[in-house]
């Protein structure tokens, strides 16, 4: 297939490269508008209006605060090891970007149609903790440090259940490709893994919320007690670049959710049988109306819970998430034997 | 011609950040040097279609092993490192030993004999896939070693428990 005269292996590099660009353009694009709806939700659920002065409802917002950090002073403190401060927000940022390679956002749109798909997903969000930590160890400064102890310790106790929650849909669907696992659920007689792993969601929501340092488990940046956490002596782009690392964490999070437990871009077989004019529907939309969902109980959460204390995050990840997920693993490991084998191994 | 290609680059990043890592003076660039060491192990993984392996190979070392490294050394605020010349008084020793190591490995090297093809060739782990691969031969052919290293874990999980509480009534 050689198409306008250029070479097979050249063309499809270009298909991969517009992809890309497609996928960062989009992503970046809901990272801003997710800080406005954030301040928005929260603003209303606290009787307050929100951002409402730069254009209609404030809704240039977004745009002006990028335009302002962008062109303010960046601060760096005296005795901060100047390569590693430079380097944290770029490795956060680039960790959290790098994730989105393998969600298909529609059915065939992936950059990357990769076997072990979930387990790249676990690697990079792995990763996205060590522009915490280093961001916080470079700072040089108490508040920083203290930031990312909690980061550390947090992210190593979550990414456990975090893991073991998703392996019970890995073993209905049979596949650890984020493509074949769509596809496998709208073939499941519910459309949706959540109604079978429901405990398996419970564990892979509470989670990504801890993985991600949001409330109520955001002690890493608890600002009462710690200014920022690991970002206080941050300013300008380089506080911008942990912001959007932060916030392309809770997208990549919210589209696993999406794709894992509530059946991706598909809509459950008994709801298209009763309104089959449903199906004329794109399925990015569908895709983009089940991320709203997850995102705006982000929000919800962060305006109505109060932040946990150290000792009771880190009981509830070891002492509830684990084994609450190991038997979740039990349970559907068993059944599935029954289903398939009849009961014989 | 583009295999030998990818296969320099990996080993000689793999020599090049080994070293740095060991003779950085602060711990903390050490450390980051090691990281970049074990992204591109996972590399030359992937590119002996180990896909598996290399995702372990991240999730593990980068992802667990690597941060608890940190942790401890943010813990003891290792500061001193920098102002010392030289960390170990015995190093006439450890390059006896290690270049030891170095004449067993290149004996190996000179003498070794590839085995015959098994069941397990690319095409069969292609077709596959690394994972499913994997994890048939672990569970049915290899599962009685399997299960030892996994009690041999749990030992050291438990014995690690037990030194860590201060008194057991």
């Amino acid at each position: 297939m050689a198409m306008f005269g250029l070479p097979q292996w050249l063309w499809a590099i270009g298909v991969i490269v517009v992809k890309i660009a497609i996928v960062l353009g989009a992503v970046m694009g809901h990272v801003a508008y997710a800080t406005y709806f954030e301040r928005k939700v929260i603003g209303r659920m606290q009787n307050r209006l929100g951002p409402m002065i730069v254009g209609p409802f404030g809704i240039l917002q977004p745009i002006a605060d990028g335009i302002k950090s962008f062109f303010k002073e960046d601060i760096i403190p005296t005795n901060a090891d100047k390569p590693i401060f430079f380097m944290a927000p770029i490795l956060g940022l680039m960790a959290a970007l790098a994730s989105l390679a393998v969600i298909p956002f529609f059915d065939g749109f992936v950059v990357a149609n990769i076997n072990i798909g979930l387990l790249y997903l676990f690697a990079m969000s792995s990763l996205a903790v060590y522009g915490i930590i280093l961001g916080g160890w470079a700072s040089n400064s108490k508040y920083s440090f203290l930031g990312c102890l909690r980061a550390s310790a947090q992210v190593i106790s979550y990414e456990v259940p975090l893991g073991l929650s998703l392996v019970g849909v890995m073993l209905m669907a049979g596949s650890l490709n984020i493509t074949e696992i769509v596809n496998a659920q709208s073939r499941y007689p519910g459309g949706m893994y959540i109604t079978a792993q429901w405990l398996g969601f419970f564990v892979f929501v509470l989670s990504a919320i801890a993985e991600t340092n949001r409330a109520p488990f955001d002690l890493p940046e608890a600002e009462q007690e710690l200014i920022a956490g690991f970002f206080t002596e941050y300013s300008g782009m380089r506080f911008a670049l942990f912001f959007m690392a932060e916030y392309t964490g809770m997208i990549t999070m919210s589209s696993l959710a999406v794709l894992c437990f509530l059946g991706g871009w598909t809509l459950p077989p008994f709801v298209l049988k009763m309104m089959p004019f449903l199906g004329v529907v794109p399925g990015v939309v569908w895709f983009a109306m089940k991320l709203y969902v997850c995102m705006f109980f982000y929000y919800w959460i962060r305006a109505t819970l109060p932040r946990y204390r150290y000792d009771q995050l880190m009981a509830i990840g070891w002492k509830v998430l684990i084994p609450l997920s190991l038997v979740n693993i039990v349970i559907t490991s068993v059944i599935k034997m029954f289903l398939h084998h009849g009961g014989t191994p | 011609m583009i295999n030998q290609v990818f296969f320099f680059y990996f080993s000689a990043v793999i020599v090049a950040t080994s070293v740095m890592a060991i003779t950085r003076r602060s711990v903390m660039h050490g450390v980051l040097y090691m990281l970049l060491l074990f992204f591109h192990i996972a590399g030359l993984y992937l590119f002996l279609n180990a896909e598996f392996i290399s995702a372990v190979q991240i999730i593990v070392y980068a992802g667990a092993i690597m941060v608890l490294f940190l942790f401890v050394i943010m813990l003891l605020n290792l500061r001193d490192d920098i102002k010392k010349r030289q960390f170990i008084a015995t190093w006439p020793m450890g390059l006896l030993v290690s270049s030891g190591i170095l004449m067993i490995i290149l004996m190996a090297m000179l003498t070794i004999k590839t085995g015959t093809q098994g069941q397990w060739g690319i095409a069969q782990i292609e077709r596959l896939t690394h994972t499913v691969a994997i994890g048939t031969v672990m569970y049915t052919q290899y599962l009685f070693p399997f299960e030892v290293a996994s009690l041999v874990l749990l030992v050291a999980i438990i014995g690690a428990m037990v030194l860590a509480k201060k008194r057991i009534k």
